[in-house]
């Protein structure tokens, strides 16, 4: 087999297959740490909360919020595109770089993907909260009803109905069907009768047959083709929800590039957040290494420069365009009463990720751990810039006005925050983090041992 | 009954060499067990190219013109509703709706082809002929007549290197 000279290795140390399994089956033998009930104590409280302002919101309704007849959007939509666009990161890297064959993915993409689908449950529930009543969210769906009405298949916002769905569900069986072969691992290597049962009946009857693995490789290929597109949709589809209305600093036809690169970069800064803390206190470090992490660097680089770019060339059409409502909006978001919110966004979106240039910050994982939270932070930022600074102040300047956040918002973000945490943390304990068969399959090609010992 | 011998190999390569061997002397090794896919391994078993592509295309196919057709028939035929005098075939704004269903109807029809014809499914049963075979194991199943000598298939099993040569029955 051919192995590289010059590439640095995926996988570090002397490492069999064995060996491979053991060590990413590792962190959910056992009692967890105690880190880990920190952790879960702390995010659970953070659902709490949320399930509070569920709670409030549901009896006493929208009026509990800091919305006014101008502003009709904020907090809620924000989180929602906020938590969609930390979803792409995963099905960028598992579908868009299964397709350019790029190996160092097999270490991240797992838990990625299963990041991907905790990121839309919590981008779901701010749709379906923002419209107040909870209970009649079904309302949304094409169903047969007594008034013989159909939904509006021409609003963004009902197109929005299909893309979250579709995304969430394909998202779920191409990670499931990726874990299937690590699920018969598992159930071969549990020793307790009732794991054993569990993980049987979760591994489908996996016993790694040719026949299964030959079409196995064939589905994962047909579906990233199918979600890479699919991926790239979803976004462009959230910003129609923008693009198609007629509020100045909304009606762009920059949207969907803009947003679908944003999407992946605020996506790219969560799994390395949370990776770069996990393959610590999970002992990975030889799997995702420094250069992974490198890797992930880049992409935030490239990302966060379109997205910059995006920025100006907003700017510049505001004021090529000719048309001063236009250029008003931009002038209010940089000056206006939101300047802070829109300069967070330009230091935290534009400046930090340029540092990621020098190869001493992006090989740092203080560093970036720090900028990648920054990363968060500026996406957030970017998304309440969009929302709420072209609302506040449209055609009408007796109609403008100001919004603050009430409490019960708050806490439906943090709570969001919460279940995402306490969902990833049961997730470590539950699945294996990283994609053991294929790891493996890199193993060969990538790893450090294979380089000098004996194949010849 | 059927009768079957099993036998393993420690590396993929190793896997790779013994099968062309084990195939020159006319035995015939009907599935590889293995951790991960084995490259090359469908054309040494003779295995035909999957037909699950197909399966997505008409899939997508059938979930495109569901979604288109759905969409075209509320508006036109079920319940006609003027917005601000566009058409009420507005072909473009279809679209994503049509996207979606296609890559809905592509991604769940070949998962479901998969299973059913795979036949795995929630709480199938396995047959582990070795609980590492998910590990580090590659193990090579050659079904037996049962009037034939197991004897010789033993010999070029061991001859091309493969450990743990066994004999099993089943029902």
């Amino acid at each position: 087999m051919y192995v590289s000279p010059l590439r640095e290795p995926l996988i570090k140390g002397a490492k069999d297959y064995s060996q491979v399994t053991k060590d990413i089956l590792a962190p959910m033998a056992g009692k967890p740490s105690k880190y880990w009930y920190m952790g879960i104590t702390l995010s659970g409280a953070a659902a709490l909360f949320g399930a509070w302002a569920t709670f409030m919101t549901v009896y006493y309704g929208i009026g509990t919020w800091g919305l006014n007849k101008t502003i009709g959007w904020a907090w809620d939509i924000t989180n929602f595109v906020w938590w969609v666009g930390i979803g792409h990161a995963g099905t960028f890297i598992s579908a868009i770089l299964l397709l350019f064959r790029q190996k160092w993915r097999t270490s991240i993409n797992r838990s990625a993907e299963a990041m991907t689908l905790m990121a839309i449950a919590c981008a779901g529930f701010f749709p379906l909260i923002h419209m107040g009543r909870l209970l009649l969210g079904f309302f949304i769906l094409p169903y047969p009803n007594t008034r013989a009405l159909w939904v509006n298949f021409n609003s963004p916002l009902l197109w929005d109905v299909f893309a979250i769905t579709t995304y969430l569900l394909v998202s779920l069986v191409f990670w499931y069907i990726g874990l299937i072969p690590d699920l018969g691992t598992v159930r071969d290597k549990a020793t307790g009768k009732i794991r054993k049962a569990i993980y049987g009946f979760l591994s489908f009857g996996w016993t790694g047959s040719a026949r299964h693995c030959s079409r196995h490789e064939t589905i994962s290929l047909i579906l990233a083709g199918l979600a890479a597109p699919l991926v790239l949709s979803v976004h462009t589809i959230v910003s129609f929800d923008f693009a198609t209305s007629v509020i100045p600093g909304w009606h762009t036809t920059i949207f969907p590039p803009y947003f679908v690169s944003g999407a992946v970069f605020s996506g790219f800064a969560m799994v390395l957040t949370l990776l770069i803390v996990a393959r610590k206190a999970l002992n990975l470090e030889d799997y995702i290494t420094v250069g992974h992490i490198e890797n992930m660097n880049k992409v935030i680089i490239i990302t966060g420069s379109i997205v910059g770019i995006a920025y100006i060339t907003e700017f510049f059409m505001a004021w090529y365009s000719g048309v001063e409502y236009e250029q008003y909006a931009f002038i209010n978001r940089a000056t206006g009463p939101y300047a802070w919110a829109y300069w967070i966004m330009m230091t935290c979106n534009v400046i930090t990720p340029q540092l990621f240039w020098f190869k001493k910050i992006r090989t740092n994982l203080v560093a970036t751990f720090i900028i990648s939270i920054f990363v968060n932070i500026g996406m957030w930022f970017e998304r309440f810039v969009i929302v709420v600074t072209s609302l506040h102040r449209d055609y009408l300047p007796s109609s403008w006005s100001m919004y603050k956040p009430s409490m019960v918002e708050v806490g439906l973000y943090v709570g969001t925050l919460g279940v995402f945490f306490t969902l990833f943390l049961l997730f470590i304990r539950a699945f294996p983090v990283i994609a053991i068969a294929e790891v493996k399959s890199v193993l060969k090609s990538s790893g450090d041992n294979k380089k000098d010992v004996h194949h010849e | 009954m059927n009768k079957y011998i099993t036998a393993y190999y420690n590396d993929e390569e190793d896997l790779l060499k013994g099968l062309k061997q084990i195939k020159s002397k006319g035995v015939e090794v009907a599935d590889v067990l293995s951790p991960f896919p084995v490259h090359g391994l469908d054309k040494a078993l003779g295995m035909k190219r999957s037909r699950l592509t197909r399966v997505a295309f008409t899939g997508g196919a059938i979930g495109a013109m569901i979604g288109f057709g759905f969409q075209a028939w509320v508006f036109t035929q079920a319940y006609p509703l003027n917005f601000g005098g566009k058409p009420f075939l507005a072909v473009p704004s279809f679209i994503p709706v049509t996207f979606e269903m296609a890559v809905l109807f592509a991604a769940f029809s070949m998962v479901f082809a998969f299973l059913i014809h795979n036949k795995l499914g929630p709480g199938a049963a396995a047959v582990i002929h070795d609980e590492r075979i998910t590990d580090d194991r590659f193990l090579l199943v050659v079904k037996v007549a049962d009037d034939e000598n197991t004897h010789t298939i033993e010999e070029v099993l061991n001859e091309a290197g493969a450990h743990g040569i066994t004999l099993k029955k089943k029902n």
